[in-house]
């Protein structure tokens, strides 16, 4: 992740982009909240009060009835509050899988795209185009379905349906930095084109990857979330998307199994989003949106 | 398609550019209807047991059967004929419906299009208006409430909002009904219908449109933003102009056209959130279907829905170009 270990690294920009990140209240916020995140999910089994998946004779406890259910428990007596907890693991982790996945095809595919042309460049272009026209929430859902919604497949699928935008953004690069000097000069000096793409030109274009990358994991918690809502999680782990399914049969009785986990869905994808929006304007200040 | 109306002087060039994109629509439906064949053939599960059932048949039937159903030839010609099938509009048998694919989605198609064209409609009119609201006055009070609103509806889930509005609306202040297409035990005529439809569908309109609602109201706000400070707009102003006759008659013209527009990209994305919105409310659409169809095992739904919606997605952004082009003066092609 970008943050301040990476911005602290030496460089005038990047030390400039941090100062500018840093005076950017909404993307600090971002911050904030994905490092709470990260934290949750890290500490899981240190911090959750219970077993998730241990049933007690408690079932539909409002939050803060019974003691040690602070935010009460499930139509099996199961505690809400650990399953919220664990549940962090699962979106983070499958949030940034997704999107590293997504970024190295993305790139992979963009730079090549971007740095050969012609027809090749062509041919990738219309791939590309097809991988972001077609319904990615549909064909996710059917991959899962067919195929069965373990944690690794969930990361693939989604990985796999997610990397147009990083492509388009990349090949765009590509397509104004190999006209410069310095990959000219590179050229001249006899490089050879894997060197080019990716040592001297792959780190000048990282930033706005970073941008995107950031805004993608916001996307695939998201979509990580709707296909646990339809019932497609990984099985043998409590996720924020399932916890709303079972919800979705006990609306009447109990809020708090709706309430909750929707909560920390919402907050971890605004995280991913406001720390996307700040690292745009840290980036580069002209593209700033407000 | 009005082609003629390309009169950008550079020669039918728009009518030719609409030409262009009709021609890069058809692999893209075509690769969609592969992507179906190929998911078909990797579905889990014989077919053949499906056909015959799950006690042992004697081999020269299930050859018979195999060959009967063509799952005896080579691939390629099972493509070929599944393309030909998928082109005279034969998706399938749906064996939990009892009902052909494509009979039961034309079926379920009217009702997801209700929400669907609710929406767009509610979402673009109330999200440019709010749009406007926060341009007017950059970080005002209500530029500021209309960004946070905006930044919500971008991280909120669809579905995880309906269940918050059934909590609210149905479950604690009964005003509404929790889900459903009409009320079942009543049957209601002329206008008390309208109003029983009416009801049944506020709260997933409202659910679905939030996303919709917020991706408007911020690019109404940012585009209208960037044409108030363009020269004509200036110009204009210099020439006298009031600033209420500026903004509505002048500017949100330019500034509406990318809101008109990303409701059209984002097309795939409101199916997506209808098939969420609709499992949440049990609205029996397209989506509902979807829900229901991955618990049945009833692959050809499924895969019959993945191709509708891919072809309506292609078709859509299709359109939306086109109209793109008629719409903005300024592009050449």
């Amino acid at each position: 992740m970008p943050d301040a270990a990476s911005a602290a690294s030496g460089s005038a920009t990047s030390a400039a982009a941090w100062k500018r990140f840093r005076r950017n209240r909404t993307g600090l916020l971002g911050l904030v909240l994905v490092v709470a995140l990260a934290l949750v999910a890290l500490l899981a089994p240190f911090i959750a009060p219970h077993d998730p998946f241990r049933t007690s004779r408690t079932s539909f406890s409002p939050p803060l009835v019974t003691d040690g259910y602070l935010l009460g428990t499930d139509h099996l007596g199961r505690d809400v509050l650990s399953n919220v907890i664990w549940g962090a693991r699962v979106s983070l982790l499958v949030g940034v899988a997704a999107a590293l996945t997504a970024t190295l095809i993305g790139v992979f595919i963009g730079s090549i795209s971007g740095f050969f042309g012609g027809w090749f460049d062509e041919l990738l272009m219309r791939i590309t185009e097809f991988f972001q026209i077609i319904p990615r929430f549909v064909l996710a859902l059917i991959v899962v379905a067919f195929f069965g919604s373990g944690l690794l497949n969930l990361i693939l699928v989604i990985g796999i349906l997610s990397w147009p935008q990083t492509a388009r953004l990349v090949r765009s690069q590509y397509l104004s930095h190999k006209t410069l000097p310095y990959v000219d000069a590179g050229r001249a000096l006899g490089m050879r084109s894997a060197r080019l793409i990716f040592i001297e030109i792959l780190p000048n274009v990282m930033a706005p990857v970073l941008v995107v990358a950031s805004l993608d994991v916001a996307q695939a918690i998201l979509l990580e979330a709707s296909l646990g809502f339809f019932g497609l999680g990984d099985p043998n782990l409590t996720s924020w998307g399932g916890m709303l399914n079972t919800a979705q049969s006990y609306m009447q009785r109990a809020w708090w199994m709706s309430v909750f986990p929707g909560i920390c869905i919402s907050l971890a994808v605004l995280g991913f989003n406001l720390l996307g929006d700040g690292l745009t304007e840290a980036a580069d200040p002209r593209m700033s949106m407000r | 398609m009005s082609a003629g109306a390309g009169d950008a002087g550079d020669g039918g060039g728009l009518g030719r550019y609409v030409a262009r994109r009709f021609v890069n629509a058809v692999p893209l439906i075509l690769g969609v209807i592969v992507v179906n064949f190929v998911l078909i053939a990797l579905a889990p599960g014989d077919p053949i047991t499906h056909l015959i059932g799950e006690f042992p048949a004697p081999a020269d039937y299930v050859e018979r059967v195999r060959a009967d159903y063509g799952l005896d030839r080579p691939l390629p010609e099972r493509l070929v004929r599944y393309v030909g099938n998928v082109l005279r509009g034969d998706l399938g048998f749906s064996f939990a419906n009892r009902l052909p694919v494509l009979d039961l989605l034309l079926q379920r198609l009217g009702r997801t299009l209700m929400l669907m064209l609710t929406t767009v409609v509610l979402a673009s009119a109330v999200g440019l208006t709010l749009g406007v609201l926060a341009a007017r006055r950059p970080h005002s009070l209500g530029d500021r409430a209309a960004t946070g609103f905006a930044l919500a509806g971008y991280a909120i889930p669809e579905f995880w909002f309906g269940q918050v509005l059934i909590l609210v609306f149905a479950v604690w202040l009964g005003w509404l009904p929790a889900g459903g297409f009409r009320s079942v035990r009543i049957d209601y005529t002329g206008w008390a219908a309208v109003v029983d439809y009416a009801r049944h569908m506020a709260l997933p309109v409202a659910a679905l449109s939030f996303r919709y609602l917020a991706i408007t109201t911020r690019l109404t706000r940012a585009s209208l933003l960037e044409v108030m400070n363009t020269q004509y707009i200036v110009a204009a102003r210099a020439r006298g102009l009031s600033e209420r006759a500026l903004l509505w008659r002048h500017a949100l013209r330019a500034a509406a056209l990318p809101v008109v527009t990303v409701i059209g990209y984002n097309f795939a994305f409101i199916v997506a959130g209808s098939a969420l919105v609709e499992t949440v409310f049990g609205w029996p659409g397209i989506g509902r279907l979807m829900y229901d169809s991955i618990f049945t095992r009833d692959y050809p739904v499924l895969l019959g829905i993945l191709l509708l919606v891919s072809v309506t997605v292609i078709i859509v952004n299709l359109l939306t170009d086109i109209a793109y082009a008629l719409l903005d003066p300024r592009v050449r092609y």
